[in-house]
């Protein structure tokens, strides 16, 4: 129990500096809750061990995209699940096979108890579903968040506005979700 | 692309987000939405037109009070509902405050009121239209809190479609009131909440289509 509440604190901590922009923050929480995720997803499907790697991409990019949704008062571990969940029946939902549930989902404390971080190589590739986007929405996603150049930068590279580079990874981060749920 | 290029990805190049979002989204979706539901009322229906003499009754607050106490207490289910893992807890009872103290009111005057009378204050002149035409002024009000909600991220998609649909129902409701010429509690207990629940309905049937995310 003391182990999972200084989990979570830490965890909130990280997600906190990173809402404020804080990359390395940001970037260890979501190393960290990807362990997480694959624990509570590879337990619930035994039978599709196959789409774990896939489903911990799917919910790491929901999370990222509603990451504005968190609350600071809010337990980080209630959200967390509640999304973790949300996604897992969305899966099973389309691969129509509730039924195939069957270890226990509702038990909030039971996310940030486990961690796996022998990630599987997921099926489907996010990197092909990138090149997939309109190119006001790759573009900028590829030099500000492959390339790593700032804002202006990309500007520059691409001749689009600096608004319309950051309109760009938004709208692209949100279509590269609705592709990846729109395959499976 | 494996996972850890992915977090690589999400991490990089991310400036502070916005706050209040879910805030601002509802404020803007239900400030041009009540816009829009007025001048359909206004251009469809009219003004009651003793509005004037209306707005001294205490009857005519009594109602608006109805009507902005659910539409309060369904703003802040949506508001719940809209963020993972919060839950609704007390807002179910404030959502059935407004109801059972207009339904005690309604007994209250049902019970004072002659046998002769009782239809008359329960049916009133417009009961065949009413919950169908705050159906019809919920409309732009439920495609604005539609479109605020799927930008944040609601995780029971029936449910949150329901609160929606209460939302821009009790919206729509108090767009009505300025119309309506009915001051009967047991009208306004029935054929008003009728029409708020309408919107109710087709927003959780519809919950899994217009939600998902």
């Amino acid at each position: 129990m003391d182990r999972m509440n200084a989990s979570e604190d830490r965890l909130r901590q990280l997600l906190l500096q990173g809402l404020e922009g804080d990359a390395p923050a940001y970037h260890a929480f979501l190393m960290e809750l990807s362990t997480h995720l694959r624990a509570f997803f590879r337990k619930r499907l035994n039978r599709l061990p196959d789409d774990v790697e896939d489903l911990v991409q799917e919910a790491l990019l929901a999370i990222h995209n509603q990451r504005h949704t968190y609350a600071a008062d809010q337990p980080l571990t209630a959200w967390i699940h509640a999304i973790a969940k949300y996604k897992l029946i969305d899966l099973l939902r389309r691969r129509a096979s509730r039924d195939r549930l069957t270890d226990p989902i509702d038990d909030v404390m039971d996310i940030l108890a486990y961690s796996d971080s022998e990630a599987s190589e997921a099926r489907r590739d996010v990197g092909k579903l990138l090149d997939q986007l309109p190119d006001r929405q790759r573009l900028p996603i590829v030099h500000t968040k492959l390339e790593g150049l700032s804002v202006s930068e990309a500007a520059q590279v691409t001749g689009m506005s600096e608004s319309a580079i950051k309109v760009g990874v938004h709208r692209g981060m949100k279509a590269l979700a609705k592709l990846i749920r729109g395959q499976t | 692309m494996k996972t850890a290029e992915l977090v690589n990805l999400l991490a990089t190049g991310e400036p502070a987000v916005q706050r209040h979002v879910a805030g601002r989204r509802y404020a803007l979706a239900i400030g041009l939405g009540m816009v829009a539901a007025a001048l359909l009322m206004k251009g469809l229906l009219g003004l009651r037109h003793d509005l004037g003499a209306a707005l001294l009754l205490p009857m005519f607050w009594i109602k608006v009070g109805y009507v902005a106490g659910l539409v309060l207490a369904s703003l802040l289910a949506v508001l719940r509902l809209s963020r993972p893992g919060s839950r609704l807890d007390w807002v179910t009872s404030a959502l059935a405050a407004p109801i059972l103290a207009m339904w005690a009111l309604a007994a209250l005057v049902l019970s004072d009121a002659g046998p002769g009378q009782r239809a008359e204050l329960l049916l009133g002149q417009t009961w065949a239209v009413c919950p169908l035409l705050i159906t019809l002024l919920s409309v732009p009000v439920f495609a604005g809190v539609t479109w605020a909600m799927r930008g944040l991220a609601p995780t029971r998609l029936r449910l949150a479609g329901a609160a929606a649909g209460l939302l821009s129902g009790s919206v729509g409701a108090l767009v009505y009131c300025l119309h309506c010429p009915e001051m009967a509690a047991p009208f306004i207990g029935s054929w008003y909440l009728l029409g708020m629940l309408i919107p109710s309905v087709i927003g959780a049937v519809l919950g899994h289509r217009l939600l998902r995310w």
